[in-house]
């Protein structure tokens, strides 16, 4: 620290803006995640790379389960739904399935995706439902207290576990490969510039589509475990992560302080939901089965 | 002359100190001084080194600063 001043020392050329601004609620900021906390950092990477496919906004929607990230389509300025917990990909494809057209994103937490909503999400994986699964992952429940939750590393204290976690986790990247996702990658909140690029893939990939991004929970599980603040946290992950694309999955587990694999690792072709309805019903019905027509109120 | 500059709106800032870890070039500095919520916020030391790479706006998780290119 030195300065005192505020003070920016030139002009600001007039209609230069942030280039998140135009997708968010401006009206609902300041947001209430935490100092340090690194939903935020994920927020403007999807914008990133919203900006970057030129994807058509108005075709796009943000669905949210409960959680801290699930403040998320609180706060995009897109069509939006905040569901109940755990609910968010039953409501996605729901969403899908009345309105083909769109590109359906979940935006949501490890608590609420893999915990609550687990089953549903193993589910619309095996189905290679053509959703855009983010997860942001602090491998906590922090809305509630930063409980225990399916992603905690062993070793770790939290709320539930004072004397520290003891149950085997979800390594999450595992799970969705073994579930049938088309797309699966990790990052962290260090790799601004890897985790935009991946959303971006995912815009024009075909199929359940799954990022997980690890993000520091400073408030709940950072602090509990004297593992410093958010930017702590950054600095560790930029020291301990291994980018390895391809990397076999069940080989990509997450422990409390040791190396994180990061990259893409499954990228691959499957016949999607809508693509087996149409072959199933097409051998079975011949002419008499129809496309469902898309109708909306507007059109 | 510098390349880039960068826009910060003190008010939204909670000092998490991203961006002034994270610029390349080292631009920025966390100020002593305080906003109104009580956070540090960054401070602008080298302005001429800024290249305008919008890092510290991809950071940011408050959305408080941006960089840009000066139009040519
Ligand atoms: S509790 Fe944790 S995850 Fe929630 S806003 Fe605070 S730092 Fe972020
Ligand atoms: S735009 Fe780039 S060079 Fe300029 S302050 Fe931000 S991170 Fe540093
Ligand atoms: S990254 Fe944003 S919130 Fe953090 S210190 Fe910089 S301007 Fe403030």
């Amino acid at each position: 620290m030195n300065e005192t001043t505020l003070e920016i020392p030139y002009e600001i050329p007039a209609d230069a803006h942030n280039p998140v601004e135009p997708f968010l609620r401006m009206d609902r900021m300041p947001h209430i995640w935490c100092p340090g906390c690194g939903i935020g950092t994920t927020v403007n990477c999807f914008t990133r790379a919203l900006l970057d496919s030129k994807a058509d906004l108005d075709k796009v929607a943000v669905v949210s389960g409960i959680g801290c990230t699930g403040r998320v389509a609180g706060y995009a300025r897109l069509d939006s739904f905040h569901t109940t917990h755990g609910r968010a990909i039953p409501f996605a494809t729901g969403l899908k399935l009345s309105n083909p057209e769109l590109q359906v994103v979940v935006y949501s937490g490890d608590g609420d995706l893999f915990a609550i909503g687990g089953n549903h999400f193993i589910h619309a994986a095996r189905r290679n439902m053509d959703l855009k699964v983010i997860c942001v992952n602090n491998l906590t429940y922090a809305m509630t207290g930063g409980q225990t939750a399916p992603t905690t590393p062993s070793k770790v204290i939290s709320a539930t576990n004072p004397y520290g976690v003891f149950e085997p986790s979800f390594n999450l990247v595992a799970l969705a490969e073994a579930a049938g996702a088309s797309y699966v990658a990790r990052w962290t909140t260090y790799h601004v510039k890897q985790l935009a690029r991946s959303m971006e893939e995912i815009f024009k990939k075909k199929g359940f589509c799954f990022i997980e991004v690890l993000s520091p929970c400073p408030t709940l599980y950072q602090r509990r475990n004297k593992m410093g603040d958010g930017l702590d946290t950054m600095k560790f992950y930029k020291e301990v992560s291994k980018v390895r694309h391809g990397a076999r999955t069940s080989e990509c587990e997450l422990t409390k302080s040791g190396e994180i694999v990061v990259g893409k690792f499954v990228d691959r072709e499957r016949p999607d939901y809508f693509e087996l309805l149409r072959a199933q019903m097409t051998e079975s019905l011949g002419d008499r089965y129809a496309e469902p027509e898309v109708s909306c109120s507007e059109c | 002359m510098a390349k880039g500059f960068v826009s910060i709106t003190v008010e939204r800032c909670k000092g998490c100190g991203f961006c002034v870890e994270f610029c390349p070039t080292h631009v920025l500095c966390l100020s002593s001084a305080f906003n109104s919520k009580g956070y540090h916020p960054p401070n602008i030391v080298s302005a001429e080194k800024c290249s305008g790479c919008d890092l510290c706006g991809m950071y940011c998780p408050d959305f408080a600063i941006f960089g840009a290119r000066y139009a040519r």
